[in-house]
């Protein structure tokens, strides 16, 4: 409904910007696509706080609009369009299912800019964007495994893509860093988003000793979950410590606006080029929320874990990285797996007894 | 045990919401009519339960609204398909897409709120006996709610006169207006109480599962309910063991991954919907052999001749 709303406004704004050519000229008109919606208080909600941050750097020199709940599939290449078509210059498509379609229609406008996040196809006119969330989830798990009395953490994933896999693994790495025998239970959901599953499974792997629970949906469901049960969780996307004031120990809090600032200045300076960018902790893209509910000890390590690996003393996959048979995986970076293959991260290190679906 | 116990506590919490919705909904393809926007009533009923008892700060204030804000949803469905003759099926999705689209409106201002859940029931002593106290006597009003529901659907259904005629308008429309039934005003009523029970059922979300308003957060239940009512074959008892059925297989595939039974979770995901597939199969059978459980006026509109 609110699509056919904003598609009839598109249209309406098309007509209002040929008719007022001189106006449309000055102002940089930007779209944003999301998968969810706005107030999903995770991913997509993050995203617009992005949105929000040009809006308040730029003021007058630009007009931002955005899609909300646009499904993956054939369908986002029409929204894309209708944003082209409302006389949007800078089109960002913020998940990775819409890679494809945001392909496509770049090619077809060579004059629009287009950036795409988590995606890993580029053109001239199609710069690529995402966060190293892995990092944070290496400093949470040291963190668990100083927290937990249980040894057992619980893992919430959605689905098994990389980004998910590799996230589990650089969770584990850290917790075994701390406490070699740390365990780590995962239950898949199947879903980015349905706070209902995600409580019930957080509750789970509760009933099923985890006292440390960490998710990769977005909802804050579990954490409020963690909360009730007296036990520890992370936020994900966004600070969620209203949802858990006891069970919150941090969260991995991504941050768009700097990097949409920046980009929105080159474009407005001509100078927008097609690119890659992949931020963590260093580039702020990936921050941590306050380190909370735990004592100051852990609260010294974590910050000194987070300050190593944002200074790049610290990678969370240096080497020797051991697969689940033992052997060690491939060193690619030299001291550290490279970017291509914590990018398609498709197995689970040593010390997860369980199988990854599909492998 | 304890685990035991803690997993039938998770799934009786994960089907209420089913239970609550799909019991409406029998009623009303009970009736013939066939409404495809249960899931639309219950985001709606879960944005203005949530909006009014984070107002008010009572849970129980709030299951009203989205009693009420479900019913007034209905209301829109009614006057489509009853007052105009409208398709059912066309009309159904467009009343899940406008209460999706009007919760994310109505719900703006409270993303990121949440409130006090729904209170346990706590007896001494009973509540807490071993094992059963909890499952028996501890559990939130809307558990209690939903099986007296069936159970007064049941009752309402096979045992009284009025039950009786709503039955005969499912079944056969003309028949029932020809013998002086007002066959729009009985259809209206159990639409109109689909509406609630799938508003209640709505609120049970953001009200006790997860006390938390979020746009979209019946993520699909809305379906599942209408996948049960079929499931059930039109039979509230058997509705109230599908819904625990459902409920469980969700939970029970959550703890086999827990567990590292090594089972693909897509497979067990799917297992209700299969079972709903089997059941729809078996129901064309017995078209053929012995009539079908489905009410022959289902979906089919009624115009009465003046």
């Amino acid at each position: 409904m609110k699509r056919i709303i904003l598609a009839a406004a598109a249209a309406a704004l098309g007509i209002g910007a040929a008719l007022t050519a001189v106006n449309a000229q000055q102002k940089l008109k930007i779209g944003f696509m999301y998968v969810g919606p706005v107030g999903d208080m995770g991913y997509s909600y993050q995203h617009d706080v992005g949105r929000k941050a040009i809006e308040a750097a730029y003021g007058d020199k630009v007009e931002t609009t955005f899609l909300e709940n646009v499904s993956e599939g054939p369908d986002a290449e029409r929204a894309i369009e209708q944003l082209v078509r409302a006389g949007n210059k800078l089109i960002f498509t913020t998940s990775f299912g819409f890679m494809d379609a945001t392909v496509k229609v770049a090619k077809k406008y060579p004059n629009v800019m287009f950036e795409h996040a988590t995606g890993y196809k580029r053109e001239k006119n199609l710069a690529t964007y995402s966060g190293r969330f892995y990092e944070g989830r290496y400093i949470q798990g040291v963190i668990a495994a100083k927290m937990s009395k249980t040894g057992v953490l619980g893992y919430i994933g959605s689905f098994p893509i990389p980004e998910v896999v590799s996230g589990i693994n650089a969770m584990l790495l850290g917790a075994q860093s701390v406490r070699p025998d740390m365990k780590v239970k995962i239950i898949w959901v199947n879903t980015w988003y349905d706070p209902g599953k995600e409580a019930d499974a957080a509750k789970a792997l509760a009933d099923q000793g985890a006292d440390v629970i960490t998710q990769h949906t977005d909802s804050p469901a579990a954490i409020q979950m963690a909360e009730q049960r007296k036990i520890f969780a992370f936020g994900q996307d966004s600070d969620m410590i209203k949802f858990g004031p006891h069970a919150q120990l941090t969260g991995i809090v991504e941050s768009w606006g700097p990097y949409y600032t920046e980009r929105v200045k080159l474009a407005l300076d001509g100078k927008w080029t097609s690119g890659d960018f992949w931020g963590g902790l260093a580039s702020k893209t990936v921050t941590m929320a306050p380190f909370t509910n735990m004592p100051d000890d852990v609260k010294k390590l974590a910050t000194d874990t987070e300050a190593a690996i944002a200074s790049g003393k610290l990678h969370p996959f240096k080497c020797p990285v051991l697969a689940q048979d033992g052997k060690p995986v491939e060193c690619k970076g030299g001291t550290h797996l490279d970017d291509g293959q914590i990018l398609g991260m498709n197995f689970y290190i040593k010390g997860i007894d369980d199988k990854l679906p599909g492998n | 045990m304890e685990l035991v116990e803690a997993i039938l506590l998770t799934v009786i919490t994960a089907s209420t919401p089913l239970l609550l919705a799909a019991s409406g909904e029998l009623v009303v393809e009970r009736a013939g009519v066939l409404n495809l926007g249960i899931e639309g009533m219950m985001i709606i009923g879960a944005a203005c339960g949530f909006a009014a008892a984070f107002t008010t700060g009572s849970v129980f204030i709030g299951a009203l609204c989205g009693i009420a804000a479900g019913a007034a949803l209905a209301g829109v469905f009614a006057a489509l398909t009853l007052g105009l003759a409208a398709n059912q099926v066309a009309s159904g999705l467009a009343l899940t897409i406008l209460g999706v689209g009007l919760s994310g409106l109505i719900g703006t201002s409270y993303i990121g709120q949440k409130i006090v859940g729904a209170a346990h029931l706590h007896i001494p002593y009973l509540s807490d006996l071993p094992f059963v106290g909890k499952m028996v006597f501890g559990q939130d009003a809307f558990v209690y709610v939903s099986v007296a529901l069936i159970a007064a659907i049941w009752y309402f259904l096979y045992r009284t006169r009025p039950g009786l005629v709503l039955r005969s308008v499912g079944d056969n429309h003309a028949s029932a207006h020809a013998l002086g039934y007002p066959v729009l005003k009985i259809r209206t009523l159990a639409v109109l109480f689909g509406g609630a029970c799938a508003g209640l059922g709505g609120a049970y979300l953001p009200l006790a599962y997860t006390p938390f308003w979020v746009s979209g957060m019946t993520a699909g239940r809305g379906w599942i309910a209408l996948a049960l009512v079929v499931f059930a074959s039109w039979m509230p008892w058997r509705l109230l063991i599908g819904a625990y059925l459902f409920g469980g297989i969700t939970i029970l595939q959550l703890h086999a991954q827990a567990t590292g039974l090594g089972i693909p979770s897509q497979l067990m995901s799917s297992l209700p919907y299969l079972a709903t597939v089997i059941v729809l199969v078996v129901i064309s059978w017995m078209r053929g052999k012995a009539g079908s459980p489905a009410p022959a006026s289902l979906g089919l509109a009624f115009v009465p001749d003046r």
